[in-house]
């Protein structure tokens, strides 16, 4: 059938990358500046010669870069080793800065998992963690926000700034309002806002990670504004005002840099049109596929991100069917887990979490690669009903 | 995927007693889907629900921690009525049209 195998070669030749929430592919900009860099970029910036002043120099002008771009300073802004370790950093170190003050610290059900785990530790280690829930569409219930943190004991508050698995942008600012009429920090997790939205103002401490605006692996944001009761939880160490042990991969800290510059100049045109392109995916993926279920916020959520579950659907068969037609997407459906457990956000939000599917758009996914996936998706839903026998169900 | 012909389910298993959602009844029917995987669980009680008379209950005993999830999603979506979650993990459904 020749038809068939022009097409089988069209998608096995021009894979389609739809999974930017996990990592977006590197930016042209991030590149350039990581090779350049490397020249430069090797030396201890702390040592006194004149390698390491070319070294300083480099560190320097990335943070000053990425302070400005955040609209903080510079001195408030410290590198990490990744954007996991960044969110460790933050949750622990703001539970720390305020131990005289308790040990409760209050999160959303639909924390990073990097957040929950930080928040595990606490726990292990006598502290208490407080779960505030969200509605089916995602989003904080606010009046239990504010209650727990006017609660006793508390001593910081974490909440994501929009859900990375959904999409649903959080009431950041009004969260940050209730925490402020009580004195309790707020770390927010932005590490999908970064580089795409403008971020919300009103935290103490935020998180970014690099590789989600096209920048390097391996490079993670804290920022901890002026005046926050916040200590580094680690070993001490002088590097990057002690806030986070270790030497930084300055190449790609530079990199890092000038890829959200260019990815924050481009952010409003890139928001507006792959805002378009998810509102495309939800309407025809709820119009053309039989029992699916899209969800999250159809409104209030992030630009470029859009989470669906078919019923009846295996989640891991649905994702090597879609690699298999050249479609990188991820899962929140348990068998693709590690741990063989559902995405806790679904969960929090009582939605279906088998046959889970995030789609997750970057700068260079075109229309045609939206088109593609949404042409192909609803006859290999239909593949795998059938195959399944669960058809008409 | 592998999905079983015969979805497991036990009629003539001894059930216990009456659970707070189902008082002073058994369920018409009892679904075993310990050991399955979702969304076998799910597909299990689609199978079968609408075989039942209008009214029945069914009760799905599932340890897939996604089950938890995915029954009441499941009744949400096809308009069932999702009467409650037990340890066990046992979950009761009622078929309501």
């Amino acid at each position: 059938m020749p038809t068939e195998a022009i097409a089988w070669a069209d998608v096995t030749s021009s894979p389609v990358y739809l999974d930017a929430a996990t990592a977006a592919p590197l930016h042209p900009v991030a590149r350039q500046a990581l090779l350049a860099a490397l020249d430069d970029g090797w030396a201890d910036p702390d040592r006194l010669y004149s390698q390491a002043r070319r070294a300083r120099h480099l560190l320097d002008a990335a943070r000053e870069a990425t302070a400005d771009t955040l609209g903080v300073r510079p001195d408030e802004l410290s590198f990490t080793a990744s954007g996991t370790s960044a969110a460790h950093t933050a949750v622990l170190g703001g539970l720390r800065g305020r131990r005289r003050a308790g040990r409760v610290l209050v999160h959303s059900a639909i924390e990073h998992s990097a957040v929950l785990h930080a928040a595990e530790q606490h726990v292990a280690g006598g502290g208490t963690a407080v779960e505030v829930p969200v509605d089916r569409l995602g989003r904080l219930d606010l009046d239990a926000w504010s209650a727990a943190v006017t609660g006793a004991e508390v001593a910081s508050a974490a909440l994501i700034a929009a859900s990375h698995e959904v999409g649903t942008v959080q009431p950041v600012e009004a969260a940050a309002a209730a925490c402020a009429r009580v004195g309790v920090p707020l770390y927010v997790d932005a590490a999908q806002l970064v580089g795409r939205v403008p971020v919300p103002s009103g935290w103490s401490v935020l998180t970014a990670s690099a590789r989600k605006w096209g920048g390097p692996p391996g490079v993670g944001l804290l920022v901890v504004r002026k005046g926050t009761r916040w200590e580094s939880p680690w070993p001490a160490d002088e590097r990057e005002s002690g806030r986070t042990p270790g030497t930084l991969n300055l190449p790609a800290v530079v990199a890092a840099a000038a890829s959200l510059r260019a990815a924050t100049a481009d952010a409003a045109a890139q928001a507006t049109r792959l805002s378009a392109l998810v509102d495309r995916i939800r309407a025809r993926v709820a119009a053309e596929v039989p029992d699916v279920e899209v969800v999250g916020d159809p409104e209030h959520r992030l630009p470029h991100l859009v989470t669906f579950s078919c019923l009846y659907v295996d989640g891991e068969a649905l994702l090597h069917a879609l690699d298999r037609r050249g479609f990188a997407v991820s899962s929140g459906s348990s068998c693709t887990s590690s741990t063989l457990r559902p995405s806790h956000v679904l969960e929090a939000m009582g939605v279906l979490s088998h046959g889970n599917v995030r789609v997750s758009l970057h700068t260079g996914n075109t229309e045609a690669d939206v088109e593609r996936f949404l042409t192909e998706l609803p006859g290999i839903v239909a593949d795998l009903r059938e195959q399944a026998g669960v058809t008409g169900l | 995927m592998n999905v079983p012909d015969a979805t497991g389910d036990t009629p003539d298993r001894p059930v216990g007693g009456a659970s707070s959602d189902l008082p002073g009844q058994l369920p018409d029917e009892v679904l075993d889907c310990l050991g399955q995987r979702c969304p076998l669980p799910v597909i299990a009680l689609a199978r079968r629900l609408p075989e039942l008379p209008v009214g029945a209950v069914v009760r799905v005993l599932a340890d897939d921690p996604a089950a938890a999830v995915d029954i009441p999603a499941w009744c949400r979506m096809r308009g069932q009525e999702f009467l409650g979650a037990h340890p066990g993990p046992t979950y009761h459904i009622r078929r309501t049209h």
